[in-house]
């Protein structure tokens, strides 16, 4: 059973190191690259075997798939992975983006001297160690891989991303590594504590659990505070969330999808697995505390993402307003609300991933990620604009789509307890409809127009009195134009499609089923609920206390 | 024991000082040997010799250590073989392996790092350019002089044949000497034989930096510095020395130590004495406020010579400083503590914000020794069995990232010797992906992320300052490790992420020496990080004698 799960982590290092090692001839980069496509599919296959697995019914362990080896004593850590629901969806979730994101990296353009080979190796290594960080059940090795994972991360931005990148990684990497580092005071003053009140040091995350709960509340706080900063900056919550729209605009996309899609999951994920149980009083004292940073997440994250001219940095802004959900629905501490976020974290993983999928296609036509230059898409590119009305209507949440549900049972979940928080986070969902519509308005719907699309060859000065005008396609010459924007613009390939389709099914398939999901996640969720000792506002049908 | 007036020998333990008889009977071997032997075969006995001697004086450790001989104290208590003693002598011995086969390559630079003929002033032209790279202007008014006497006698760089010259054989008498006084300076349990050992282990040292092949001015420059900063120091510290005797009519660290612990006697010399005495040892760890000689010295010498000193010199002080906190001092902690905590967040914060501000490789790294010297205090100032281990395995993890980064700085080459200027790194990664990797390995090593022993070691330092309730500190410590983070990121960010530039550096595919050097203390560094138990064990429940 536990080997699973260690093939599950050491399969995409060993896929990384392959592809590394094949990185360094350039005959060899498209081999590399299909080689590190057979690693993710391995790797998938893995997480279905795992999930068919895995139990959920009543009285099963907390962790499953357990393994835990001596690692170094004389800090009482131990090499200890185990899984739980969130961390298993957040697995899959992982496994099912990351042969996505690989196949839609193979025919994209590289900057000069970097081999695609290189990037699978990259891809695959964050993998492995976002495994390692969603698995560890020892509190040092998850601060080690929660580091770890910068590296491969940081090169990803800095090789292989836009103009700015430079900027933009060493941004990304210091904010994180600051985060992490204040974590490492707390993760230190937990193992402190844990030396003088258990008679010897220990990371263990179960007696952690038992130990620091019992803690006094000042101390708790501190030690929670020092998490806390550490998963705010990486999930991120607004006054720390700069660093994010400069990461999504540079990375490349097939980085950004993993970087937005499932890196900042792991700042909601520790809410969930470190900050909830290791210190509930601390974490009741400063919910309203987190409750209006996340609130003010979700409406600053929906005015911005309105505001924005640039396709990356929008689909960023939209993720900081989502993240704004799941930490609304974490710290209202209803078993439906925190259900919802933990659903929230897959779903916005996925829609996320396809938008950015999208604006990517959108780019690799194009040349530039400005929305002004873009206009009436649709015309051209139907299928295109298709694939980016359904990733949109996703990300805000249309009912029959995936995220429908997960927003609705946050809401749900927090308004017994929360109502003010919950009302103003409601007043999102329409900042996100007008956010999201406008950008679909401004680029794919109308006449064709900008110069992303029409271009500034010979039809250029045309096109400006064709869009200028506005009025249909009458004359010969206009539709000639037309053929030929067409064939320039180009809709969706096969392969595009085919790279789309699995993200398309997973948005409607939840939006309709999302009881395999639930299922995983419910027993964790009650579990981590009862380590934070909060009665339930709401009854088991739902009906508030 | 005879009558008060004859003199009385003291009993040796022969046994225990074998490390230290094998350096420095090796050491004045090398100086006979050095007269006697015709110059061919000079270079490779005294390279032989001196390998033989650390090896076998490594080896000599490693047997007491295991043999689980009980802790003495030998020649009339002067000099104490106890626990972390033979930990600092292991320390220090392994990292004298690298740094020796550093010293003796010939492949990167023709006939060594060492000009022959130490009145030379090589490459008059070469010495020029490089001190207008280098933007010395300032400085070059003192300079200038020497400079012009450099012109007229230069050209002694290559012999006949046009061969490059055999560089210095007597800097490996140097280094054996130097080495013996840090072995001494670290176990010795007077003040007045640690003070020897300070002049034995750093005269050799000022003599070395002095010795470049290129850039002659620079080198001579640090020499100079380091000479009159370093006497000026040791006088700190003889100060001190007298100071206490004064107060504990005895220069005995124990005896200081019994003396502070009950008695009514004025503290001001106590502390006075205290004073005094760190201000010299912080000065050779290079503690900020202590450190200025550290980056010119640093940048001046020969990089093979810095790697020694940046490694070596660094171990053997703070071996001194642990023992002078804990077996004389211990007593007093909580009186001199918070002075200390003044000296660490100095020494960190200068560290890691001028090192913010180079463009020099080397500087860099100085500037970076100055922060890990902060870090290091805190450990030492701890003084708890966990804060000893601490700082005696981050001292060992330290040495080996170093030694090996010195050794990867000196194989990027540009037409006037080393580019150490950071423009000169641009796009390593693409030209030499291997180089570029193992530095890129040892910077993150020097920041601390997870995996290389760079985060073991702060992690257990700074597990050890927070348990003593150094918490403010350790905060002090992580920000400052996360603005240092910047620097190394810097030159990562300039060999991956920059286009090289077309007249830039070449890279020296490295001797068997360097790269020995090289691959051993990236292994060390990989394997402290992922595997460190061996090492924690040892260093742990180790004590000082007395």
């Amino acid at each position: 059973m536990s080997a699973l799960l260690l093939a599950l982590l050491l399969v995409p290092l060993v896929g990384a190191a392959v592809c590394g090692a094949l990185a360094t001839r350039e005959d060899l980069d498209r081999a590399g690259r299909i080689v590190g496509l057979a690693f993710a599919a391995v790797s998938l296959v893995l997480v279905v075997v795992v999930w068919s697995q895995f139990a959920t019914g009543p009285g099963t362990p907390r962790f499953q798939f357990a393994l835990s080896v001596d690692w170094i004593p004389a800090f009482g850590t131990r090499f200890a992975l185990g899984l739980d629901g969130i961390a298993l969806t957040m697995i899959a979730l992982l496994a099912v983006l990351v042969p996505v994101v690989l196949a839609f990296a193979f025919t994209e353009k590289l900057p000069p001297g970097r081999t695609g080979a290189g990037f699978t190796a990259l891809i695959l290594a964050t993998q492995g160690v976002l495994v390692g960080v969603f698995a560890a059940t020892d509190v040092f090795l998850f601060y080690v891989l929660f580091e770890a994972m910068l590296i491969p991360m940081y090169f990803v931005i800095g090789r292989f991303g836009g103009p700015r990148r430079q900027y933009a990684a060493v941004k990304f990497f210091l904010y994180s590594f600051l985060g992490g580092l204040i974590m490492l005071a707390s993760v230190i003053g937990l193992f402190v504590a844990s030396d003088t009140r258990l008679g010897e040091g220990t990371f263990d995350w179960t007696a952690l659990q038992g130990m620091a709960a019992q803690l006094p509340l000042s101390t708790q706080i501190w030690l929670f505070l020092g998490f806390f900063a550490a998963f705010a900056i990486k999930a991120p919550l607004v006054p720390f969330h700069t660093w994010l729209p400069d990461a999504g605009a540079e990375a490349p996309i097939a980085g950004g999808i993993i970087l937005l899609g499932l890196l900042d999951k792991v700042g909601t994920f520790g809410f969930l697995r470190y900050t909830l149980p290791l210190f509930p009083a601390a974490s009741q004292e400063l919910a309203p505390l987190v409750l209006t940073l996340a609130v003010i997440g979700v409406l600053y994250g929906s005015l911005l993402a309105a505001a924005q001219t640039d396709l990356k940095r929008f689909v960023a802004y939209t993720s900081i307003a989502h993240f704004g959900f799941i930490a609304l629905g974490i710290f209202a501490f209803s078993s439906q609300s925190m259900v919802g976020s933990s659903l929230y974290m897959v779903n916005h993983g996925i829609s996320t991933a396809m938008l950015f999928l999208v604006v990517g296609l959108l780019i690799r036509r194009g040349g530039t990620s400005a929305m002004t230059e873009y206009g009436g898409v649709g015309r051209v590119a139907p299928l295109l604009a298709g694939m980016f009305l359904i990733a949109g209507l996703s990300t805000i949440s249309l009912p029959g789509t995936n995220s429908f549900i997960s927003e609705f049972l946050v809401l749900l979940g927090a308004f017994p307890r929360e109502p003010v928080f919950s009302v103003i986070a409601t007043v999102g969902i329409v900042f996100a409809a007008l956010y999201m519509l406008w950008v679909i308005q401004r680029t794919m719907t109308g006449p064709l127009r900008g110069a992303a699309v029409v271009g500034d060859g010979p039809g250029a000065a045309s096109a400006a009195t064709f869009g200028g005008s506005g009025g249909d396609t009458g004359s010969d010459a206009d539709e000639s134009w037309m053929r030929r924007t067409t064939a320039r613009f180009g809709d969706l390939t096969r392969g595009e499609v085919a790279v789309l389709t699995p993200l398309v099914a997973l948005v409607l398939v939840l939006g309709f089923f999302p009881g395999p999901v639930l299922e995983v996640l419910d027993p964790t969720v009650s579990a981590t609920l009862s380590e934070v000792g909060v009665a339930d506002p709401v009854t088991p049908n739902g009906v508030p206390r | 024991m005879t009558g008060p007036l004859a003199p009385a020998f003291p009993t040796v333990d022969y046994g225990a000082l074998a490390p230290v008889l094998i350096v420095l009977g090796a050491a004045c071997l090398a100086v006979l040997l050095e007269a006697l032997l015709p110059m061919r075969v000079r270079g490779r006995v005294q390279l032989s010799l001196t390998l033989v001697a650390v090896v076998a004086a490594l080896l000599a450790v490693i047997v007491r250590a295991t043999s689980g001989a009980p802790a003495v104290s030998t020649l009339a208590g002067a000099i104490a073989v106890d626990g972390p003693a033979l930990f600092l002598w292991g320390t220090l011995l392994a990292l004298a392996v690298p740094s020796v086969l550093l010293l003796a390559d010939r492949s990167v630079e023709p006939g060594g790092a060492f000009l022959a003929d130490p009145v030379a002033l090589g490459e008059a032209e070469a010495e020029q350019r490089a001190r207008e790279k280098a933007g010395v202007g300032a400085r070059s008014g003192s300079s200038g002089s020497s400079g012009r006497a450099g012109g007229s006698s230069g050209g002694r760089l290559t012999g006949r044949g046009g061969q490059p010259v055999e560089g210095h054989t007597e800097i490996y008498a140097l280094v054996l000497f130097a080495l013996g006084g840090m072995l001494v300076f670290c176990a010795s349990d007077d003040l007045l034989t640690m003070f020897v050992a300070l002049e034995v282990l750093s005269l050799p040292l000022y003599l070395l930096c002095g010795l470049a092949r290129r850039r002659r001015l620079m080198s001579q420059e640090s020499a100079v510095k380091y000479f009159l900063l370093g006497a000026f120091s040791s006088a700190f510290f003889l100060y001190g020395l007298a100071l206490l005797y004064g107060y504990a009519d005895s220069v005995k660290l124990t005896d200081i130590s019994l003396a502070a612990a009950g008695s009514l006697r004025p503290d001001s010399l106590l502390f006075g004495g205290l004073a005094l005495l760190v201000v010299g040892l912080m000065f050779k760890a290079s503690v900020g406020p202590f450190h200025t000689w550290t980056p010119d010295v640093y940048q001046g010498a020969p990089t093979s010579v810095t790697a020694f000193m940046a490694a070596c010199t660094k171990v053997a002080a703070f071996g001194a400083i642990l023992r002078v906190f804990t077996v004389a001092f211990g007593s007093t902690v909580w009186e001199w503590r918070g002075v200390l905590w003044v000296v660490a967040i100095v020494s960190m914060v200068i560290g890691a914000v001028l090192g913010l501000t180079q463009t020099d490789v080397k500087r860099m790294i100085a500037y970076s020794s100055v922060a890990h010297a902060g870090f290091l205090l805190l450990g030492a100032m701890a003084i708890t069995p966990a804060g000893l281990s601490a700082t005696l395995f981050y001292l060992l993890a330290y040495g080996f990232t170093t030694v090996a980064l010195f050794g990867l700085v000196s194989l990027v080459r540009g037409p006037d010797g080393e580019a150490t200027h950071l423009s000169a790194w641009a796009g390593l990664g693409k030209r030499s992906p291997v180089v570029a990797a193992a530095v890129t390995f040892l910077m993150l090593a020097l920041a601390g992320i997870p995996l290389t022993s760079g985060f073991t070691a702060k992690f257990a330092v700074f597990s050890a300052a927070l348990a003593d309730g150094m918490t403010p500190l350790v905060i002090v410590a992580l920000v400052v490790s996360a603005v240092a983070a910047f620097f190394y990121l810097r030159l990562i960010v300039l060999m991956y992420f920059s286009e090289p530039a077309a007249d830039g550096p070449t890279v020296s595919v490295p001797g068997p020496f360097t790269t020995v050097a090289i691959t051993l203390g990236v292994v060390v560094t990989l394997l402290l990080g992922v595997v460190p138990t061996a090492v924690l064990g040892w260093a742990d429940g180790l004590s000082f004698l007395g």
